[in-house]
């Protein structure tokens, strides 16, 4: 990193549930072709902190641990989620088996409603992050856009929130920009995460042209076909996309406005 | 670069042939008899010795069998495509039953665009459509518009293929199996599992798998769950992957109306449980190849554990006189006879392999 980005990243951390990270990309840590090439991927993107499924990997007896180690050895912050979740019950479950095992607060709290579009039970979602702030967690709910349910989940006791680009995996980016902005300036003050749906970095830069405080995504990396080339490209996307947010970009206009003075030009008859 | 192993000429001389390499293997998985079958074709005394009462009972017994570097390629390394195509001719030529009838990959129209994803990361393949897929397996005529499908690939019964190997190790080499057999702990944790053997072996070969975690502690285990169905009322001649954005499952044709179903791949070392997760999404994905599945029965469900090293790429490491060969990650039948000849070359000829050697070289 040179001079420059690095006086602009220290100048400009984010903060969730009061840790500091310099880095706007949290990176999801499923489904790479190996963890050696996982392991690539975080160091090139920078990213402080990763997502982790327990319930995939889980199984019994803690038998996953080899993998989990892998990821503890990353020297990296664990947001451990609960992907797959489809119940309030397994949700909080699985919450309680994260924070025992990773020895950490943070939850991602993913409470699934239907398979095909993998979209959020928001019902469900409040319920569960009632639950488990008052157990002690610190929650990032995967969330959608809807104003209420963003309004409840603040209410639950949530410092942060996360709605989706577009559906889990589909890589279609920012389907409701308009929804994503009217977001950011009901709650300003909020941490918020565009979490799933990104596909490519503009996807990204675009999320943090809005406003947003950072970019969760998994899939836009991890299938790529470089995956340790994509994870960068996604750092850069999202570095750029934020200094351009708070560079204060202009105003667009309907008609074009020249950028040379024509006043005063000669005149050729 | 490496030394061959020399031998010890007067323990030889008393076993009675003076320039015998005797080679002990530990395990009698795909690893193993591979192994066993390189060294006994250079000449060696092959003692092959198994905890289990047969041969290829651990991860191999779960194995799909497919011979299929090209479709490999497209979420594993070059080199795992590379050492599978040696593996390819050495199947070919030395089991029976190894049908070259290539594999199909497909998708449901949903998954379209996973489908063209996968012929971005490969070669080797033909675009087809629902006329040709019709020609090619009968049974799918009109069930899909387009699909892969790569003609030089192959597809063996693993269980089988061990058994005739084995039987070819015995009868055609005189190599010796000692099944439900344990070698001493202090042999494996040995870092030179030689020493403890000092008086049976010139040469150890440890083909364990996971169970070699102790010494090799870089390795790590990645469950796969499978299912066997039986169906007389759909025939396929080739396997065929069906792509899914979670889970590619694999149809593998056993013959006789057999089709084994997998396989999962999970972050975690648990042996024999298999999810109700897991068999939901191995049948609903054979279920959406041809409705056939639906009414088949069940044979069989099983899981084991592959070991995997981080990058899951296969290791040849040497300590001494132990030569470890580990980590074929999903690839136990691609990779094996390609590692298995490099590890006799090693121990014949002290050739060194730098594609799965690692530079570690504290013990040579």
């Amino acid at each position: 990193m040179d001079a420059m980005t690095s006086t602009t990243a220290t100048a400009d951390p984010v903060e969730f549930y009061g840790t500091r990270v310099t880095s706007r990309l949290l990176l999801g840590t499923a489904q790479y072709p190996s963890p050696a090439i996982l392991a690539e991927a975080i160091r090139a993107s920078a990213a402080e902190i990763v997502t982790v499924s327990l319930r995939r990997e889980s199984g019994v007896a803690r038998s996953g641990q080899s993998f989990w180690q892998l990821i503890r050895d990353l020297g990296v912050k664990v947001l451990p989620n609960t992907a797959g979740c489809k119940t309030v019950k397994e949700a909080v479950t699985t919450a309680e088996m994260a924070r025992e095992l990773f020895d950490t607060p943070w939850i991602k709290l993913e409470v699934i409603g239907e398979d095909d579009t993998l979209q959020p039970d928001v019902f469900g979602l409040v319920e569960a992050a009632k639950i488990l702030t008052r157990d002690g967690f610190q929650v990032f709910p995967y969330t959608t856009e809807d104003l209420i349910v963003a309004d409840k989940l603040l209410s639950a006791g949530c410092e942060v929130l996360m709605p989706w680009g577009a559906p889990i995996g589909s890589g279609r980016g920012l389907n409701n920009p308009y929804g994503l902005r009217s977001m950011r300036a009901h709650f300003p003050r909020v941490p918020l995460v565009v979490d799933a749906g990104v596909g490519v970095p503009s996807h990204a830069a675009a999320a943090m042209e809005l406003g947003y405080d950072a970019v969760l995504l998994n899939t836009a990396v991890a299938k790529a076909g470089d995956p340790v080339k994509m994870a960068r490209a996604f750092a850069l996307a999202i570095e750029a996309g934020r200094e351009g947010f708070r560079a204060d970009p202009m105003e667009t206009r309907d008609m074009a406005a020249p950028s040379t003075p024509v006043m005063g030009q000669a005149h050729f008859g | 670069m490496g030394d061959p192993i020399i031998l010890d000429h007067d323990k030889a001389a008393t076993a009675g042939a003076a320039n015998t390499m005797r080679v002990t293997i530990i395990g009698a998985g795909v690893a193993g008899l591979t192994c066993a079958h390189a060294f006994a074709q250079r000449g060696a005394q092959v003692t092959v010795i198994e905890r289990k009462n047969g041969s290829g009972q651990g991860c191999s017994w779960y194995a799909g069998g497919m011979l299929a570097p090209w479709c490999e390629r497209e979420s594993a390394e070059p080199l795992v495509a590379e050492l599978g195509f040696e593996s390819l001719d050495y199947w070919r030529r030395e089991v029976p039953n190894v049908p070259a009838e290539g594999s199909l990959v497909l998708a449901q129209a949903r998954d379209l665009p996973d489908l063209k994803r996968f012929s971005r990361r490969t070669e080797g393949f033909d675009w087809i459509d629902g006329a040709r897929l019709g020609e090619l397996e009968p049974d799918l005529d009109g069930r899909f518009g387009q699909g892969l499908f790569f003609p030089t690939e192959a597809h063996l019964e693993p269980r089988k293929a061990l058994a005739a190997l084995t039987g070819r190790l015995v009868n055609e080499y005189g190599v010796t199996f000692r099944y439900q057999s344990d070698v001493a702990s202090e042999v494996y944790d040995a870092a030179d599992a030689s020493a403890a053997l000092d008086d049976e072996a010139d040469v150890v070969l440890d083909c364990r798998g996971l169970a070699a975690r102790d010494v090799l502690p870089d390795l790590r285990g990645v469950k796969g769950e499978m299912l066997v169905l039986y169906s007389t009322e759909i025939s396929l001649k080739r396997p065929v992957r069906m792509l899914h954005p979670r889970i590619p499952v694999y149809i593998v044709p056993r013959g006789d109306g057999h089709f084994m179903i997998g396989a999962t791949s999970v972050e975690n070392d648990e042996r024999g449980r298999v999810t109700g997760r897991a068999l939901l999404e191995l049948l609903s994905a054979a279920y959406a190849l041809h409705p056939a599945f639906g009414e088949a029965e069940v044979v069989e469900i099983g899981a084991d554990v592959r070991p995997a090293f981080p990058d899951n790429l296969p290791r040849i490491r040497r300590h001494g006189r132990t030569i470890r060969v580990n980590g074929f990650y999903r690839h136990g039948f691609l990779l094996a006879p390609a590692l298995a000849r490099r590890a006799a070359e090693l121990a014949f000829d002290g050739t060194h392999f730098p594609e799965v050697m690692d530079e570690d070289r504290r013990e040579w």
